[in-house]
């Protein structure tokens, strides 16, 4: 485990060197004042270089800015300050192509089976039906809803709803995949399992992942990197290299070198979610 | 068939009973209204017999559904507007709430005198009474669809027709049916109301003119005709609530 490897790049010239697929330079977020409420400084400052097809967790307190960060890296919302680019474009306010994007919340349309929600983004794409078929149908199997490919959301647990939602953005491939808690709603053994299937998708698809997570467990286990967030506003206090195998899996879990880690994140942690919490 | 559906027929077909047996015995008056079962009788004399019939109710229902249409269709493309105008929301928000307790009616001379004793009138006292209904409802439904779909069709790079389509309107679905049932309603009322204070045509006028004539069979056949209209229109929409209720949230 070595700290820093990849991050806070601060720009310098040696992360030039490297294949950069993602740079945030100088990123905050401030939420304007609204009625009754005080403008909040929700994030920043960041700064972060991500090396193309690298596997990234974020760790941090409740309402760090995680999520933010996520969604100004998606396009989904507009930085007060600083830039973020993706493969040296900048993203302004706008997704950028290639980037799919798992959220915490049940985001399945109801009103669409199993089968016809992870092929919504495909059939917008234009692309044959053979084609579509054949990427549904892995991904159906890879999810475990085989029996329910004709279900509707409504049918199904939370967590079969969240592998849905996981499915509709794998099947895509996109490049840059950003997952906000996606296992959050899942039992242990699926998040295993799943924790595992997303490492077999990762190195066979060669995408770069950022992983939002609130489990160190998951986010030591999954990640080349972890990166662990102060308290609001949230910035990388260290980035920690794990020096995992590409080919790892959930048996990392009872090696030593796993309880060091964990134990390390949740040092680096604690003292900042006590202050998220506020003063006692 | 459920037992509340059997509760229900039951209610339906004694009140019937008790109308008929009420108006055989002559405690109701055939003065004052003819039993249900010579309705039926006298409907189906008129819609055989009458030339007029099948003029006047195609008349009304070509309005009714032009006035259907405008107030749907305007109420939910103007709830999406004001829903993504906050201010204008706020600002529209107290005339939203007060505008049923206002008598819609007393307009209706200003749309004669605007557009004439004819078809633009009615549809116009249908559309601006059901109008309102279908805001609120589109309103309501919007605030309750979940939001994180719109990032979803922001992810998926929808324009903000397709959103409309592929995101928005089949999510705020369930929750529209509320406006969609009485914007129909309204518009019925409106545009029959209006038929039977003044118009040249329509089966509310003919109601007006049975009713000024003593013509009691054909003033209750025509109100048969137009209950069973309403009752089946909006029977038919709470069956296809039903249905996406049972998909959506089951």
């Amino acid at each position: 485990m070595s700290s820093s490897a990849i991050a806070p790049a601060r720009a310098d010239a040696s992360a030039s060197e490297r294949d950069i697929h993602v740079q945030f330079r100088d990123v905050n977020h401030v939420y304007p004042a609204r009625a009754g409420h005080e403008a909040v400084h929700a994030l920043g400052p960041i700064d972060l270089a991500l090396q193309r097809g690298e596997f990234l967790s974020i760790i941090g307190p409740s309402g760090c800015g995680k999520t933010t960060l996520l969604e100004v890296l998606a396009g989904l919302v507009t930085p007060t300050s600083g830039a973020v680019e993706i493969d040296g474009r900048a993203v302004q306010g706008a997704v950028p192509d290639g980037v799919g994007v798992v959220f915490q919340e049940d985001a399945s349309f109801p009103w669409l089976t199993v089968a016809d929600n992870i092929a919504f983004s495909l059939k917008r794409a234009g692309m044959e039906k053979a084609e579509i078929a054949t990427r549904v149908d892995y991904a159906i199997g890879l999810m475990g809803l085989t029996r329910f490919r004709k279900a509707y959301p409504s049918q199904l647990s939370g967590g079969m709803r969240q592998r849905v939602c996981i499915a509709r953005t794998l099947v895509t491939r996109p490049k840059l995949i950003l997952l906000d808690e996606p296992f959050g709603a899942l039992d242990q053994q699926t998040r295993l399992i799943m924790g595992e299937e997303l490492l077999k998708l990762w190195r066979e698809t060669g995408a770069t992942v950022m992983l939002i997570t609130h489990s160190l467990d998951e986010a030591a286990l999954l990640a080349d990197h972890v990166a662990v967030m102060s308290a609001r506003p949230g910035h990388f206090i260290e980035v920690i290299a794990t020096g995992w195998p590409r080919d790892r899996d959930s048996r990392l879990a009872s090696t030593p070198e796993f309880g060091a880690l964990t134990s390390r994140l949740w040092a680096l942690l604690r003292d900042e979610s006590i202050k998220a919490m506020g003063p006692t | 068939m459920t037992r509340a559906r059997i509760l229900q027929w039951a209610i339906v077909l004694g009140a019937f009973g008790l109308l008929e047996a009420l108006c055989r015995f002559r405690i109701i008056t055939p003065f004052t209204m003819i039993p249900p079962s010579e309705m039926v009788v006298s409907l189906i004399r008129i819609a055989r017999t009458q030339s007029w019939f099948a003029e006047d109710t195609l008349y009304s229902l070509r309005n009714l559904m032009v006035a259907v249409v405008i107030a749907v269709f305007g109420g939910y493309l103007a709830g999406l507007v004001v829903h993504a105008l906050p201010r204008l929301r706020a600002c529209l928000d107290p005339l939203f709430s007060s505008y049923y307790s206002v008598p819609t009616f007393i307009l209706y001379p200003l749309f004669i005198v605007l557009f004439g004793i004819g078809p633009m009138s009615l549809i116009v006292m249908g559309s601006v009474f059901g109008v309102v209904a279908m805001i609120s409802a589109t309103l309501t439904a919007l605030d309750r669809s979940p939001r994180v779909l719109v990032k979803v069709a922001r992810i998926e790079k929808l324009g903000p027709l397709r959103t409309i389509a592929l995101i928005k309107l089949p999510a705020a679905a369930p929750h529209l049916f509320t406006g969609l049932k009485l914007a129909v309603a309204y518009c019925i009322i409106g545009v029959i109301a209006g038929e039977f204070i003044l118009a040249t045509a329509g089966i509310g006028r003919r109601l007006s003119l049975s009713y000024n004539n003593f013509d009691n069979a054909t003033m209750y056949g025509v109100l048969l005709l137009i209950l069973a209209f309403a009752a089946s229109v909006n029977g038919a929409l709470n069956v296809w609530e039903r249905r996406i209720h049972r998909r959506w949230f089951r």
